[in-house]
């Protein structure tokens, strides 16, 4: 999701406008040409109009991320539910042929079908332990939904088998060909919406801060990218996307990787944001943080001039992990939005979508936001886990969540690897 | 992979010879031979002999090389199934590839290999990282590199996809985007279905070939058997997509699937070689306890069996019983795989995926309902075989990937402790079983009284009173005192109550 920088040179010609508008940009059209600098906007009502709207537009979503945030994990999680479902709808349309569509009726619900199975899998397994811990009052409501958990997997995959037998008896002679490509074209979307809403959902619950911290990353990038490209955009980036510029491109680097190293202070220093939710409650969460959170002094090398008000630093010590965060942020997360835009190109559409007034549609705004979560799960997996995870925590957990009989299986696996 | 099955009606002319579709094992006849209420029989002729000739040698090498690997064992049968999985992806990379758009391209086929590479690394990584850990245990630095390797997994097999996901970017060419963006999405889709069917095998593999051997040989007998019924007995169309397949032909199969099924199980159940699982990546002999499910039941025949029958008491295994429900599966949902690749090639208009096989076509070919039955059979094994519940896989995959070696250890020595002072200690203070049953019998007690019901964990009570009382998550040792204290208490309360009740 970067921001369009306008290009240096002032003979391009209408055609190619591109209007990528973006997420509270302030968006340059290209025929007001910047030369290092020397031209400011041209008074034009109609750009401070639109350039209006979009910043209207942001500062609502912005508001309203701000408020979800504030009410909890689970209305987290809610949204971002809604946002896959409107993603899923987009691309589902994307690629639809009207003419075909009218003769295969009922076949977009094969669509929904698959999307709605993967929700059943993708949820199941991420929220498997939370649903459990919720639900312990009912007794028959338990039993239930231990069972639900237990057969999750043979309900999902016949529902999956129940769709593809539903797509194969709908296989209409001369129309094979666009309905094989709609069941490609599904799975494809089903995968990439999936995988990095589950992956932001798991770490959600795992502390918003986990989540908070590589959206905003994104963020900044853009923002900063725009400001950099605005001011200083001279040698242009990738042909994928004539308007960035490697100026930009730094700058939003160097930016990024300082924000993140603040950003984790800032937002580490919440228990409302560090503590993981171990349940689906949506009340008011104490916890131990765990080390990560708690700071480390360092004081001020000797050289800091007097005036300078503070002695000594305090570092938290998940702002080294932010650096690697705000380093991927910078430099791989960007790809993801040059992927989009060769991807709008290739099929010569200009938005996916148009919900968001100013904006595109709903996947304009996370192309750059997928790759960062599922980069932002698998290095917390990796590296923040083994970090926090020590033998007691592991020893809670066997002695909490499993029975004794499977407290004894898994003492007879353990016993395995030293034999 | 059904067999194809000769229409009924003599109006089927030789101008159908362009869709002869030959299978494997099959006395495959060419459609010039029609068939109407199997009143004809084979045309001798011997241009028709010698292409059967040449697929029965075809069949016959295949199903001897296929026994010769079972017998070789579980390391062996996994890397067949790798080399089956390299063969149909390189027929399906090829299969949607356009010369032209290719020149332009170099190095473009290159990225195909290198997802291959690492969905691989990523599949069986994951699949086989606890039984790599259990062969890894002598030498130190061995030990130390094998660790390190499932410890960071995920992120080596993420980066390798990311690489290559930007190297795609970096590659894409002006009027070339579709066609890239095409390819794209067919790697993606060719991949996710190679490698999840082959995934699963292997991991039923190292459950005990038995769950391997099983399903396949189920959907080969569920051809041949299709086969024979439609050639005799073919008469009404089953499906628009495969019109060569009939209704007696499937209905025919499904019986004879679902009966093969049970006795297929019963012979095959009987080979430990078979029926144990293999617990680290070793290629010796395996000797087991095949567990309950391989143990033979004897139900005496009843009476209205005739004397002459030789049996007075049948022997079924337990494990028939599942056999049953993989027959009714592989007879009645794994022919649409067959479907399914039929409409495929139909749709993109080729006669077959490969022609690796002679006298049969590729290897998909030959795959293709295998693939629905086994990914069906992993996922029959997981749930009602194994009654393994998700969260030992995922605290297991948790020690396997956080802790160092001698942490590893020192779990594993408190475990131990944990578990002899459990069995020692009359901890429960239910030492009397009558009192016990008391206490389960009636429905209005607390559940955490009723250690007996199997729910999740008898430490259900503990967590529903736990985020009542206490906020602090990793604070459980007071909690367990509590619960015991409750649990006397309620004992004490009862025996007192039925006390008071018998006396009055």
């Amino acid at each position: 999701m970067q921001k369009s920088k306008s290009p240096p040179l002032p003979s391009t010609p209408t055609g190619r406008i591109r209007h990528r508008r973006r997420w509270h940009s302030h968006e340059v059209v290209p025929d007001v040409s910047k030369l290092n600098g020397s031209l400011l906007l041209v008074n034009d009502q109609n750009k401070y109009r639109s350039m209006r709207i979009r910043t209207f537009s942001s500062l609502w979503m912005l508001g309203s991320v701000i408020l979800i945030l504030y009410l909890g994990h689970l209305y987290i999680c809610a949204m971002v539910v809604v946002i896959q479902i409107f993603m899923a709808s987009e691309l589902f349309h994307l690629l639809r042929r009207a003419h075909e569509d009218k003769r295969l009726p009922g076949f977009k619900f094969i669509n929904w079908h698959f999307f709605f199975t993967a929700m059943l899998y993708v949820y199941g397994r991420i929220l498997s332990q939370q649903l459990v811990n919720t639900v312990t009052s009912d007794k028959f409501f338990y039993k239930l939904l231990s069972g639900l958990i237990k057969y999750q997997m043979v309900i999902c995959y016949f529902a999956y088998i129940a769709g593809m037998m539903w797509f194969i008896l709908s296989l209409k002679k001369k129309m094979y060909k666009y309905q094989f490509g709609q069941y490609a074209w599904t799975h494809m979307i089903l995968i990439v919406v999936f995988v990095q809403s589950s992956f932001t959902v798991a770490n959600i619950f795992e502390g918003i801060f986990w989540f908070l911290l590589p959206a905003s990353l994104i963020a900044v990038n853009d923002v900063v990218a725009y400001f950099c490209g605005f001011f200083f955009g001279k040698t242009p980036l990738i042909k994928l996307s004539p308007k960035k510029t490697r100026e930009g491109f730094i700058g939003a680097s160097v930016a990024t990787i300082l924000s993140a190293f603040l950003l984790a202070n800032i937002l580490g220093r919440f228990q409302w944001l560090t503590c993981p939710r171990k349940d689906l409650s949506t009340g008011w969460l104490q916890c131990d943080p765990g080390p990560l959170f708690k700071p480390e002094y360092y004081p001020l090398p000797a050289w800091i001039p007097q005036w300078f008000p503070w002695k000594e630093i305090s570092v938290l010590p998940v702002q080294w992990h932010a650096l690697c965060l705000g380093l991927f942020a910078s430099i791989i997360a960007p790809f993801g939005g040059f992927f989009a835009s060769g991807f709008k190109r290739a099929f010569k559409i200009k938005d996916f979508g148009d919900i968001i007034p100013g904006h595109g549609g709903f996947t304009d705004r996370m192309d750059c936001q997928m790759v960062m979560a599922i980069f932002a799960y698998i290095y917390h997996q990796s590296f923040i886990i083994p970090q926090t995870n020590t033998v007691e925590m592991i020893l809670d957990q066997i002695i909490r969540n499993l029975s004794f009989e499977d407290q004894e299986v898994l003492y007879l696996k353990l016993g395995q690897i030293f034999q | 992979m059904q067999k194809d099955n000769d229409s009924g009606g003599p109006s089927t002319p030789s101008g159908l010879s362009g869709r002869l579709r030959r299978r494997k094992g099959s006395n495959e006849v060419p459609p010039e031979v029609v068939k109407a209420n199997g009143s004809h029989l084979l045309v001798d002729d011997t241009n028709k002999y010698k292409s059967m000739l040449i697929r029965t040698y075809s069949s016959v090498w295949m199903i001897g090389g296929f026994a010769f690997i079972i017998y070789m064992g579980h390391l062996y049968i996994w890397a067949m199934v790798v080399v089956i999985q390299i063969f149909m992806a390189r027929e399906l990379f090829n299969l949607l590839r356009r010369a032209h758009e290719d020149r332009r391209l170099p190095g473009f086929r290159l990225l195909n290999w290198h997802f291959f590479f690492t969905a691989m690394l990523f599949v069986y990584g994951r699949i086989l990282n606890q039984r790599l850990a259990n062969t890894v245990t002598s030498d130190n630095f061995l030990h130390k590199l094998v660790t390190g390797f499932i410890k960071y997994h995920m992120v080596t097999c993420y980066f390798l996809y990311i690489a290559g996901f930007m190297w795609f970017i970096l590659t894409l060419k002006k009027k070339m985007y579709k066609y890239q963006f095409g390819q794209y999405a067919w790697t993606h889709m060719i991949l996710i279905v190679v490698f999840t069917q082959s995934s699963f095998t292997v991991a039923n593999i190292f459950e005990g070939i038995f769950w391997f051997l099983l399903p396949a040989s189920l959907i080969v007998i569920d051809d041949i058997a299709a086969y024979f019924f439609g050639f005799f007995l073919g008469r009404t169309p089953l499906i628009k997509i495969s019109p060569k397949k009939t209704w007696e032909g499937f209905i025919g199969a499904s019986f004879a699937t679902i009966v093969s099924a049970f006795v297929l199980a019963n012979i095959l159940g009987r080979f430990q070689w078979l029926t144990c699982p293999r617990k680290d990546l070793s290629t010796g002999w395996l000797l087991c306890d095949p567990g309950p499910l391989f143990k033979p039941d004897y139900f005496t025949v009843p009476q209205w069996v005739p004397q002459w029958f030789p049996w007075r008491e049948i022997s079924v295994l337990p494990v028939q019983w599942h056999a049953l429900a993989l027959g009714l599966f592989s007879s009645i949902i794994a022919p649409f795989g067959g479907f399914f690749a039929s409409g495929f090639k139909r749709a993109f208009k080729f006669k077959d995926f490969g022609d690796s096989i002679p006298g049969h076509g590729g290897i998909t070919d030959r795959m293709d309902c295998q693939m629905v039955m086994a990914v069906f059979a992993f996922i029959y094994h997981q749930s009602f075989i194994v009654s393994q519940s998700v969260s030992i896989e995922a605290i297991m995959d948790q020690i396997l990937m956080n802790l160092t070696f001698k942490e590893q250890r020192a779990l594993f020595m408190k475990l131990e402790q944990i578990i002899q002072e459990r069995s020692t200690t009359p901890s429960s203070a239910i030492t009397n079983p009558r009192d016990y049953e008391v206490i389960s019998d009636r429905e209005n007690v607390l559940h955490i009284a009723t250690r007996n019901v199997k729910m999740n964990g008898s430490s259900l009570g503990e967590r529903s009173l736990f985020y009542q009382y206490s906020g602090m998550p990793w604070r459980l040792v007071s909690f367990h005192q509590l619960y015991h204290l409750l649990e006397a208490f309620l004992l004490v309360a009862f025996k007192f109550k039925d006390f008071g009740d018998s006396i009055i």
